[in-house]
């Protein structure tokens, strides 16, 4: 292997777990105050607003694709609490419609 | 009767609990990760840089980022920083985690701490109940195997994959997120207002170009994080003040 390219891994590795590591290791024994515990329990369902838009547009050429594909899964999602129907289902879908289009 | 207890126990136990729950993220990363293995492939790296890449550093975007600066033959320490630009949000995730997770001791938080990615995060986070440590290792177990597997199969397999096949997979990871919120939605408007304004937010900042993909999503998860609680406070003063 080259070895450049093996340094570069580990020092990417390195650089990515730290943030992953660094909260749930220090804050164990700090109490955060309440207003700041508060925000940290809304970012589940703020990130994942952020994280379905705009990408899910990007997906294909066309946007119309990612959004009907959106469509769908939220369709799915309303009905059923199952993700993995909701992740088959929309994969199904979509690709059926791809077919037609 | 092996049957009965063999069920009762698959639900009890939370690395079991974890697995399951980790299986929409396998599904979700199975078509990423053939995509990494490929374009990897194309840019010269060896089959081991590439699963060693998934294996070590286990970071979609970054990943495909530090691909294109390979081809770009952009240094190694450009690499390196811009991926902790790219991923310092996990900071923000694991914070957010850690008001969730059972305490437990430093060093086995530090090792499932690798695993937590956006998708696991998603899902452990919007878990009810608060969450065991083995549940955290069967999520982040089963989602890791994937993405490395899957980094493997796709330099292997290369572009045979059917095309039509490719193209409908690229829904798993937002279909699953989709999955994850709208149950969340149904009935909490302060879930709706939270990922609305957010994923408002982030499509302002990342089609105008004003911020890259990866700080446009923390600056958005945390303006809507914040300003809903701003908010909660400013109607509770109002509330108080018309009852006095």
């Amino acid at each position: 292997m080259n070895s450049a390219i093996f340094w570069m891994i580990v020092g990417m590795g390195a650089v990515t777990y730290i943030p992953r590591m660094l909260p749930l290791v220090v804050l164990e024994k700090i109490r955060l105050p309440g207003l700041l515990q508060n925000i940290l329990q809304n970012v589940p369902f703020a990130i994942l607003g952020a994280l379905i838009f705009p990408g899910v547009l990007f997906i294909h050429d066309e946007a119309w694709y990612g959004l009907a594909g959106a469509f769908i899964a939220f369709l799915l999602a309303y009905f059923s609490s199952n993700v993995i129907v909701v992740v088959i289902g929309s994969i199904v879908a979509l690709s059926a419609l791809s077919l037609f289009m | 009767m092996e049957i009965q207890s063999g069920f009762a126990e698959k639900i009890a136990d939370p690395f079991k609990q974890g697995l399951q729950g980790g299986i929409s993220i396998a599904i979700g990363y199975m078509p990423v990760a053939l995509t990494y293995g490929f374009i990897a492939k194309t840019t010269g790296l060896s089959l081991l840089e590439t699963v060693l890449m998934s294996m070590i550093v286990y970071a979609g975007a970054s990943q495909y980022m530090a691909l294109d600066m390979i081809s770009k033959q952009i240094g190694m320490f450009e690499i390196i920083f811009t991926t902790f630009i790219v991923n310092i949000r996990h900071l923000l995730l694991t914070a957010s985690l850690n008001e969730k997770v059972e305490q437990d001791k430093p060093w086995k938080k530090a090792i499932y701490a690798f695993g937590v990615t956006d998708e696991t995060f998603s899902v452990a986070a919007v878990q009810k109940e608060k969450l065991k440590t083995g549940y955290m290792f069967g999520l982040t177990i089963i989602a890791y195997s994937s993405w490395v597997l899957f980094s493997g199969i796709g330099y292997l397999a290369g572009s045979s994959l059917p095309g039509l096949f490719q193209e409908g997979m690229s829904i798993a990871l937002y279909a699953m997120f989709i999955g994850l919120l709208v149950p969340s939605m149904k009935g909490n408007k302060k879930v709706i207002f939270l990922a609305v304004l957010a994923a408002l937010f982030n499509s302002l900042f990342v089609i105008s170009g004003a911020l890259s993909a990866g700080w446009s999503i923390v600056l958005s998860t945390l303006i809507s994080a914040t300003l809903i609680e701003v908010i909660v406070f400013l109607r509770k003063r109002k509330g108080d003040c018309a009852g006095e």
